[in-house]
């Protein structure tokens, strides 16, 4: 498996790499963790003539607190998300996510940004990210600009992110205190999710207060569970009292079917793992 | 003369680490793909998109024209200097089998198949210049799966006027074996229980972990072929009887190989048009695949549809079994593509006492992938279908799946047994295996637990599976397989050198890809001698030192080649004695030979082996009679097969709101006679069982209705990893059967896990539901498949619909249609 040959920069700094960008347009790719496109590279599904490499621009690296929100560099690893305690603390729902991401191998390469902005709908970090209202910084030629995440995921492996920009950042509101669980349905471990639910609750007195739901793998896109989440206010934090809530996770999803499932296989489970999230992340 | 050290302890029996393995492990070995020869060029193949297609034309100007490519070769510039891909074992003397060009020149019968060769000075230009290649395809109908293939309304190969390519029958009635089973099932109707069951048997693709590649060196006289091959011995013999290259000028070297489960058990189209490329310019080429390549068009196994029927009287004695298989060749008859399933026509009696059996194989041609060889060959499928079957004879009768067998089994004082398909079994205990697995796995207990889940109606239910196997193993005595038409004998080869320092370099003809021979061999080796455990050296795999030898393959290396390793090893002693008896100025009656050392009785006078072959180096002194030299060799042709067996117990969980089936727990109890190193033997359990497992839960080769392949990468195609696994109680009997056909007494191992494993997995999880109005799961059981079983009945569908895509042509961040996407079946919203 030899990739075509490409030529290859790694700039030092996002202007650097917005105007390698901008020289090489539609035929350059933008490589993160590397962890989709090489496999892309290698069978030859994508020839293109340059990869610019993020990898040597330590701004995009690490996380940060701001205030009412922690703000995670694109160039962060998943490894560096799992073992950060921001994201322990104020975003557990992308904690627990990120402990189901691929292998410990992957988690070290890949990284937070390049995996949103891969926008694969079976990709772990696009429900955490949706459910969590996270913000996208995406710089261009023109400066930045924030998208939010009800408007980054466009389509299958489509963003806001234009040909010419890149995304340097995710801002994620705090969400401290609040219960969380990944609930991701696979046959093996090294699987993407057949179905994924990614559920964050604030639960007061024994009942649930706020919740919030995304759905891997359900459509095009990372998808949120709104009917849930507002169904789910006042629910007692127990499977009994969340099982009437979930059971409209699948409203008006259009999920894929494949070897692993057929869609109304697809929306029975989300059923079942949104009634089994909601309840563990609740403590019920 | 005195010792030079002392004797070694029993080596037979210790758990040693394998000597071969750190090389193994860092890879700082020579596989196949590490060597590079001076002046090498590399080759990348052109293969067909389309499952079956005339080739309308083939242009290859603008890869001639591509940076340091020295040769672009269609089928058409080859002549009969290709050769062909032979099959060795016609299953009928009226098989119909299509030729098998390595490269045809005018159709292509299955996507994947090779169309053209490119050859470049380095494997990234030669594979950039494969895309230049333009072949014009003219699409031809395409026939994929058994059942279509029957119709013959869509031909794989028209010329052949039909699909179907051998009818093999073997009837009890008619061969004198046992009674007439149509007799017994129409008895069985009016007045008994009759079974009657359609199983799938998917279609698996052996994966093993190094892909295939081949070095070709034309220079000097010989010519060299190194491959990463499970038969070297075979390959050497296939290239002289179809290339046209005499034997005696081909060298073949197996040189470390990672794997093969049966898949490198292959003359392959790749081998010969390297060897061809390589003969043609007269320069060293080098072709490795890559894995998307080895998924597609490395020989896939399994495939069958089997059609059974079992009769029993009402208290659940097996009165007969009738078998039908359609089995899948695929496009070709590749080397034992169809003898396969034959293998497994010994099998479905299995461990039981079946007074009548008949057993009809049809063969059948599509235009996919050919298959050939798997880890177990036959035997597994067999397995499956008779375990399977006698889980619902025990529920027909109401009674345990234990309770049941032990109805039909042989009983332990019954060996020597002939069964109904004409095989003597010589040994076995299945008593013993299954009263020590049960033990192990606490088998009451776990039904009381199914029993109390059960009760209180639990959304997680318990299912144990039973799967009491047997096998036919040590392939194979020549002799049946003459009787059988297969184009070899199943002998082997080994010879024992004793060197001038006393070293001991042992040559066997079965050539090792993983199972730790080397180390296995040199305790059989350095226990026999009385020398120690690391003076003994293991040569294999290259026929310029073993120059004689048939492979590995049907657990055949210790219990066939590792008998020609005693004998060999014997024929030293004798010569060693003779030599003694002369330096101690003895009768060889008053010699006795223990811990590697010849004494005269009742004296202090002695000799080690080691310094006798110092001494026959020397020749300075030795007997008139006899040359100087202990070396010798054996041939061994085994007398029978040989009959390993276990009891295998397997829990599973399975979430009846998902369909998610979870390990439980998992105990064999394997009786495979006298085990040489423990450590090894669990090692090939282990993983035997993971690769049995995953065709139970996980592994399948999925084709759409073109013929292309959809599960082609590990992202579809489920391998799985120890993360996928439980920790399992591998356990055996405190007294083994042991063979008594070979001098150790031993037992195959290295399919038995496979064997034994995908029915007692599929049991359990049909257990766990069978409450629930399930009878049938298909394989792989897949939580859709089990969830569906439990709602709407059936076995849960067919494996349908596209694989996932995951990775954009674009790579991520862009806007693109994605290939591969399917329709939603069923979607509601």
């Amino acid at each position: 498996m030899i990739p075509a040959q490409f030529d290859y920069v790694a700039p030092t700094t996002v202007e650097d790499a917005l105007a390698a960008l901008a020289e090489h347009g539609d035929d350059a790719k933008i490589i993160a963790g590397g962890q989709s496109l090489l496999p892309v590279l290698r069978m030859r599904l994508n020839a293109p003539e340059t990869v610019i490499d993020l990898g040597r621009i330590d701004t995009l690296r690490g996380v940060r607190d701001d205030g009412d929100a922690i703000v995670v560099g694109a160039m962060t690893t998943h490894h560096d998300v799992l073992t950060n305690d921001l994201v322990k603390e104020h975003a557990a729902i992308v904690h627990h996510a990120v402990t189901e991401l691929a292998d410990a191998q992957i988690r070290h390469r890949g990284t937070f940004g390049g995996a949103l902005a891969h926008a694969d709908p079976a990709g772990d970090m696009g429900a955490p990210a949706l459910a969590l209202g996270a913000e996208f910084v995406i710089a261009g030629s023109e400066g930045t600009r924030t998208v939010p995440a009800s408007e980054f995921f466009v389509d299958l492996f489509e963003t806001a992110i234009g040909e010419d920009e890149i995304l340097t950042e995710v801002r994620i509101p705090k969400h401290t205190g609040w219960g969380a669980s990944y609930e991701k349905f696979v046959r093996i471990k090294h699987q993407w999710p057949i179905v994924a639910v990614a559920a964050t609750v604030r639960v007061e007195g024994g009942t649930i207060a706020e919740a919030r739901v995304g759905l891997t793998n359900m459509g095009n896109t990372p998808l949120r569970a709104t009917a849930v989440e507002e169904a789910l206010v006042g629910a007692q934090a127990s499977e009994d009292g969340v099982r009437e809530a979930a059971s409209k996770a699948a409203d008006g999803t259009n999920p894929p079917a494949d070897l692993n499932g057929d869609s109304d296989y697809r929306k029975h489970l989300a059923t079942v793992l949104t009634r089994r999230a909601v309840a563990k992340a609740a403590g019920g | 003369m005195t010792a030079v050290q002392d004797a070694p302890s029993q080596e037979i029996g210790r758990d040693r680490r394998r000597k071969e393995d750190q090389r193994l492990i860092t890879g700082r070995t020579r596989w196949t793909d590490n060597i590079t020869l001076p002046g090498m060029l590399h080759l990348a193949m052109v293969r067909s998109p389309f499952a079956h297609a005339t080739i309308t034309s083939v242009d290859t100007e603008a890869a001639k024209a591509a940076p340091n490519v020295v040769a672009v070769l269609s089928g058409k510039d080859f002549g009969e200097e290709l050769g062909a891909c032979i099959n060795a074992w016609p299953i009928t003397p009226d098989q119909k089998a299509p030729g098998h060009s390595p490269m045809p020149a005018d159709r292509v019968a299955f996507a994947g198949e090779i169309v053209a060769v490119v050859v470049a000075r380095t494997a990234a230009e030669a594979r950039d210049a494969a895309e230049l290649v333009d072949v014009e395809y003219d699409e031809q109908p395409a026939v994929i799966g058994i059942k279509k293939a029957l119709e013959d309304s869509v031909l794989a190969h028209p010329d052949l006027g039909t699909n179907k390519s051998a009818l093999w029958v073997f009837d009890s009635g008619e061969a004198g074996t046992g009674s007439d089973v149509e007799d017994a099932i129409s008895k069985a109707r009016s007045d008994g229980i009759v079974i009657e069951r359609e199983f799938r048997q998917q279609r698996l693709i052996p994966a093993f972990m190094e892909p295939r590649s081949v070095v070709v060196d034309p220079t000097g006289e010989q010519m060299t072929m190194y491959s990463a091959t499970q038969i070297p011995h075979i390959l050497r013999f296939a290239l002289a009887a179809t290339t046209g290259v005499p034997e005696s000028k081909i060298r073949v070297i197996a040189p470390d190989v990672g794997g093969g489960f049966g898949g490198k058990l292959q003359t392959t189209p790749e081998e010969w048009i390297a060897w061809a490329v390589g003969r043609r310019l007269g320069r060293p080429v080098k072709y490795t695949e890559t894995r998307s390549e080895s998924l597609m068009a490395a020989h896939h196994g399994r495939d069958q549809v089997q059609t059974l029927t079992l009769a029993a009287d009402k208290d659940g004695n097996v009165t007969g079994l009738k078998v039908h298989l359609d089995a899948d060749l695929g496009a070709y008859v590749a080397i034992v593509g169809g003898g396969v399933p034959v293998l497994g026509a010994f099998m479905f009696n299995a461990i039981y006492k079946f007074p009548s059996y008949r057993f009809e194989c049809q063969t059948v041609l599509t235009n996919t992938t050919f298959t050939d060889a798997y880890r177990g060959a036959g035997r597994p499928e067999a397995t499956y279908a008779i375990e399977r079957l006698m889980d619902d004879l025990a529920t027909a009768v109401g009674v345990d799946p234990l309770e049941i067998r032990e109805r039909n089994w042989i009983k332990h004082e019954e060996f020597p047994f002939t069964t109904v398909a004409g095989l003597e079994y010589d040994s076995g205990n299945y008593e013993a295996a299954t009263a020590r697995a049960k033990e192990v796995f606490g088998y009451d207990e776990l039904r009381a637990e199914q029993q109390r889940r059960r009760d209180a109606g639990d959304r997680v239910q318990l299912g144990i599976g039973v799967s009491t196997f047997t096998e036919m193993c040590g392939l194979a005595p020549s002799r049946v397989l003459g009787s059988l038409d297969y184009g070899a004998g199943g002998w082997e080869h080994a010879s024992v050198r004793m060197l001038a320092t006393g070293k001991v370099e042992v040559v066997t003809g079965a050539s090792a890809h993983g199972q730790g021979h080397e180390t296995a061999f040199s305790q059989i080796v350095a226990d026999r001698l009385g020398v120690p455990f690391e003076d003994v050296e293991i040569l294999h795999g290259d026929t310029q030192i073993a120059h004689k030898g048939l492979d590995t393959y049907g657990s055949r290396s210790l219990v066939v080649g590792g008998e020609a390793l005693v004998r060999a090893a014997d024929k030293v002693i004798e010569k060693a004695k003779h030599l003694a008896a002369h330096l101690l100025e003895a009768s060889e009656d008053d010699l006795e030979f223990a811990g590697g050392r010849f004494s005269v009785r009742g004296t202090d006078s002695g000799v080690a082996i080691q310094e006798l072959s110092t001494a026959a180096f020397a020749a300075h002194n030795y007997p008139e009679d006899m040359e100087p030299s202990l070396d010798a060799e054996a041939t061994y042709d085994p007398v029978n097969f040989n009959y390993p067996h276990g009891t295998h117990l397997c829990a599973m969980e399975v979430d009846t709101e998902t369909g998610e089936v979870t390990m439980r727990k998992y105990t064999c109890c394997d009786d495979i006679g006298n085990i040489i190193n423990p450590l090894i033997v669990s090692g090939q359990v282990h993983g035997g069982l993971v690769q049995g497992i995953a065709q139970a839960l996980w592994e399948e080769a999925v084709h759409d209705e073109a013929g292309t392949l959809v599960s082609g990468s590990f992202v579809d195609y489920l391998l799985p990893t120890a993360a996928d696994t439980i920790s399992f109680d591998v356990v055996h009997t405190d007294q083994p059967s042991v063979c008594t056909t070979n001098t150790l007494g031993t037992k195959g191992v290295g399919e038995a896990g496979t064997i034994a494993s995908t029915p007692a997995v599929v049991n359990a999880v049909v257990d766990a539901v069978r409450h629930l109005g399930v009878d049938d799961i298909q394989m792989p059981c897949t939580p859709e498949r089990v969830w569906r079983a439990i709602n709407s009945g059936g076995k849960g569908g067919s494996t349908e619909g596209a694989a996932m895509p995951h990775f954009g042509d674009d790579g991520g961040g862009g806007n693109q249609e994605m290939p591969g996407t399917s329709s939603t079946e069923g979607a509601g919203a």
